[in-house]
């Protein structure tokens, strides 16, 4: 017995091939207008160069787009979205064939037949089955067990009915299936059992009572329903939050390459002091890619999950930016209605504000986190350029700023004073490298290094490290400037070009062989931010060289059996990847018990951001991040902290103190740990 | 509403090791930084606010050389219209009389509703600038003022007393208003919004444009004299406490409860 297919039942007397073809035109034509229209406003936008390293962008995409390489970073939600993924992708010939089966009802998809076809027949139904299970699962863990990722936070609309719509029309596709396949089977067409087709049989299981005409019916309907929840489906993808099913791979295709480095004020423009407008203050200056990060985000909220800001109460929450963007998008460039006029608002510190802006710290938790590289920091430094031109800057950094651009450094200090911490060295004489002098390792301090009373006594330890390994070194003194990090960070690009330039022209006039810095910040901008490229290594590589090559030795007991713990600076580890050297040398420690917090590589938590950011006072944060920080130490029994970033060091330090846990946890920088065991 | 600004170009002192003068009547100013009178930039703002509310212009004016064109041309970047530098070698040694003299006899030429300028200037700390200019163009004067509403034809300022006390004056136009730190909060003046108006030509005015005698201004037409400058000497009963933070503190809480600071 078997069932007569839908291709050869008229559907209110129009033949069932015409019907199939004018639902597929349809729904191919709708979804072609409002996808034209989505793509209509990336080329409207600003332009972004992503099409360099395609060797490279290709292996992104295998590897975290098809290969979904960042979803396991949360397990259970990884897993459920790995297998959600690999049914989409298996079932979509599933999905062309059912489309092709109304035309024709013995369509196969070329090379899907004999065992090839028999084959994939069988493992179809299986991801039928495990698909409908992981929605299952996935609509019960949202409804019941209610993550708080998902929540959203501000005057956001809200998304979440967004969630079930889409698992509930997934769940529906696979029951149309198991009822198009299971009828065929209650009727008897296949005798090859449950075990090969478990969702066919499970939806014979449910029909197995009802007569051959109701039988035949529900193979119809059953197909049908199939072919427009599917159409409906994909129509539904660009107008929804869901739009991630079809722009997630692209997304991480034309992810941004250069890590750690901030994008100019505008791509193809030589002279953006000459521009009308500087940064991001309307919705259209962002870039196309920026867009395309507003259409791609899937709402999963990891990204605030893991925002520093957002965990201490900041007006931050990444995801929120990506949300409202994208509400704004679908609001002024609807896809039945014409363009709507911008407000007379602009869209930065309306739809984004001002305190939301001001919050990041730039740390990259959020875009480390991100399964599909949404970028964040680019777009806050846009919309900071942008406030920064309308004179608006958080009152506690303006002073910073200020003396900087006076100065060359956030302390005030006059800068023929930049070299004064070399007296307090005993024995060692540094070497203020005058133009046109030579050495083999230039030593940048930065002005912390320079001025902090407290960060000084890591200047001092690296000199000594420096001098005892033999190797020539020498610093930049009076014509060292701040190094600009956080300048470039916080919007004010004219500065951050004014002590670039001072610092390139003080390099270029001196030779060398390396620049070192144990100040990740100084490190970061001047490898990735500096137009014109030298040399840098960070204190923590050249310490495990040191170690490597026996120039210097460890000897002593400091730590005297203490528990040590490393965090990971956010501008040494995420934005630059510098994770293993630190931990080799406190490998080299005598008697080091190491032992990571929760929080380490990859996912360290910000300590509240270094340069000027040590000046910064946010009004709404209900805890410090470093407080927050050094309770994840104590969680483990720390009771040293050892970093490799000055700042982290000082926010640390304070945070140690408020917390309550002085005397009981020693914070250190890892160059001054050395120090101590210099043998 | 048209309003001038007046400001002063001050040395930097904070961070500064000052040292005094080989004549005896001035600190050394080789070596320091120069920044605009950080109460004249409160003043600036706020002209710049009024004018976004009400219309009008600002105009920004300093006494002084051609090192004060850059603080002048971020008088500009921060919302003035125009800026004039006065400036003649006569000018020289002015004290706080003689540059009211100078800003009255500028003033006197130009039309204006009011004039804004700090209170107070961070080098000499006078205090004396505001109310003398308002005798020498005959308008009334208000100082400390931390808030200014513009009435037609009038203002109505609030001044700052001690003791948390606040005053509010009905003030006719023109005036003069001298205003405190906190009457606002200025903005920022990125690099860029300084080149943004640096095509604006800033005109120095001389003595003889403005029709002075040189027996009124400078040194010459300088009401004090300054005899001496001197670093204060040490005092009787200063202690500098020695020794460990922990140390230091319970030296310090020792003291406060001899002295019977703390109960």
């Amino acid at each position: 017995m078997t069932l007569l297919e839908p291709a050869d039942v008229p559907l209110a007397g129009i033949s069932a091939p015409i019907v199939a073809a004018a639902v597929l035109l349809a729904a191919i034509a709708i979804f072609s207008y409002v996808m034209l229209r989505r793509i209509q406003l990336l080329r409207a936008v600003l332009p972004d160069p992503r099409f360099s390293e395609i060797g490279r962008r290709i292996w992104l995409a295998i590897v975290y787009g098809f290969g979904q390489a960042r979803q396991p970073r949360y397990l259970g939600a990884g897993i459920m979205h790995i297998l959600l993924f690999a049914g989409f992708v298996i079932l979509s010939l599933r999905s062309l064939t059912l489309i092709g089966r109304g035309f024709s009802s013995g369509f196969h998809l070329p090379l899907m037949t004999g065992s090839v076809g028999f084959a994939y027949e069988v493992l179809k139904d299986y991801v039928v089955l495990m698909v409908l299970v992981v929605c299952i699962v996935a609509m019960v863990r949202r409804a019941v067990f209610k993550p708080a990722r998902y929540q959203h936070t501000g005057t956001s609309k809200g998304h979440g009915a967004e969630a079930y719509v889409i698992l509930g029309m997934v769940s529906a596709l696979m029951i149309t299936d198991m009822i198009y396949d299971g009828s065929a089977l209650a009727v008897g067409g296949h005798t090859s059992g449950a075990a090969l087709f478990p969702a066919a049989s499970l939806g014979a299981a449910f029909m197995g009572a009802a007569s051959q005409s109701t039988l035949s019916v529900l193979h119809v309907a059953g197909y049908w329903a199939h072919i427009l929840v599917f159409f409906t489906l994909l129509n539904y993808l660009p107008i929804s939050k869901h739009f991630h099913v079809i722009t997630a791979i692209p997304n991480v295709f034309f992810a941004k390459l250069n890590k750690g480095g901030i994008k100019p004020v505008r791509w193809g423009v030589d002279d953006w002091m000459e521009l009308e407008e500087c940064g991001v203050g309307r919705f259209e200056q962002f870039t196309w890619k920026h867009v395309l990060d507003f259409y791609s985000c899937a709402d999963c909220g990891r990204c605030s999950d893991n925002c520093p800001a957002a965990t201490v109460g900041r007006a931050l929450s990444p995801r929120m930016i990506s949300i409202k963007a994208r509400d704004y998008v679908y609001e002024h460039y609807p896809v039945f209605s014409a363009n709507k006029d911008p407000d007379d608002k602009p869209f930065t510190g309306n739809i984004v504000t001002e305190q939301e802006i001001w919050a990041c710290t730039t740390c990259g938790a959020c875009e480390q986190e991100c399964p599909i590289f949404i970028e964040y920091i680019d777009k806050i430094v846009d919309m900071r350029r942008y406030l920064v031109e309308q004179g608006e800057m958080p009152v506690s950094l303006q002073k910073p700023l200020q003396q900087i651009k006076k100065k060359g450094n956030a302390y005030g200090a006059t800068k023929t004073k930049r070299a004064e911490w070399t007296k307090a060295l005993e024995g060692i004489q540094v070497k203020e490298l005058q133009p046109g002098d030579a050495t083999d390792t230039l030593f940048f301090v930065d002005s912390c290094g320079s001025f902090d009373p407290r960060i000084q006594e890591i200047s001092k330890s690296f000199a000594r490290i420096l001098h005892r390994s033999g190797v020539e070194f020498g610093i930049l003194g009076k014509d060292e400037t701040d190094s600009g990090n956080e300048i470039r960070r916080l919007g004010e690009e004219g500065l951050f070009e004014q002590v670039s330039s001072k610092n390139i022209e003080a390099f270029q006039a001196r030779e060398f062989r390396e620049i070192v810095a144990f100040d990740p910040h100084a490190f970061n901008v001047i490898r990735n931010d500096y137009p014109v490229k030298f040399p840098v290594t960070h204190a923590s590589q050249m310490l495990a060289r040191f170690l490597e090559q026996g120039r210097i030795t460890l000897k002593g007991n400091y730590l005297a059996g203490r528990l040590v713990t490393y965090h990971d600076p956010c501008y040494l580890g995420r934005h630059n990847g510098v994770y293993n050297e630190p931990r080799a040398v406190l490998g080299r420690i005598p008697g080091m018990h190491l032992r990571e917090m929760h929080r380490s590589f990859t996912r360290s938590f910000c300590c509240s951001g270094g340069g000027p950011l040590l000046w910064y006072e946010n009004e709404e944060e209900k805890e410090r991040m470093g407080e927050r920080r050094v309770k994840m130490a104590a969680e483990i029994g720390a009771q040293v902290i050892v970093t490799a970033c000055p700042f982290c060091l000082i926010n640390l330090e304070d945070a140690v103190k408020t917390t309550g846990n002085e005397g009981k946890i020693e914070v250190i920088d890892l160059v001054e740990l050395v120090d101590r065991y210099l043998a | 509403m048209d309003i001038i600004v007046c400001v002063k170009r001050v040395p930097d002192t904070s961070e500064a090791d000052l040292a005094i003068d080989k004549g005896g009547k001035d600190i050394q100013k080789g070596g320091l930084d120069y920044d605009i009178n950080d109460w004249d930039r409160f003043a600036i703002e706020e002209a710049v606010l009024i004018k976004e509310k009400t219309g009008g212009k600002v105009t920004v004016v300093t006494v002084g050389d051609e090192d004060a064109e850059e603080m002048l041309r971020e008088g500009l970047a921060r919302g003035a219209d125009e800026a004039f530098l006065l400036w003649d070698e006569s000018f020289e040694g002015s004290d706080g009389y003689a540059t009211a003299h100078i800003l009255a006899a500028f003033l006197k030429q130009r039309s204006y509703d009011l004039v804004l300028t700090g209170t107070l200037a961070d080098d000499d700390c006078g205090g004396q600038f505001g109310g003398m200019l308002a005798a020498m163009l005959g308008v009334p004067v208000a100082t400390l003022v931390h808030k200014i509403e513009v009435k037609n034809g009038s203002i109505t300022v609030r001044r700052e007393l001690e003791a948390g006390l606040s005053e509010r004056l009905d003030i006719d136009l023109p005036a003069v208003v001298s205003v405190a730190t906190g009457i606002n909060e200025p903005r920022f003046v990125s690099i860029r919004a300084v080149r943004k108006v640096a095509s604006i030509e800033i005109p120095t005015v001389d003595r003889g444009e403005l029709g002075l005698d040189e027996a009124d201004v400078g040194s010459a037409g300088a009401k004090v004299e300054i005899e001496k400058v001197f670093l204060p000497p040490e005092g009787e009963g200063a202690e500098i406490i020695a020794g460990s933070p922990a140390d230091a503190a319970a030296r310090l809480a020792e003291i406060l409860k001899e002295k019977g600071g703390i109960a």
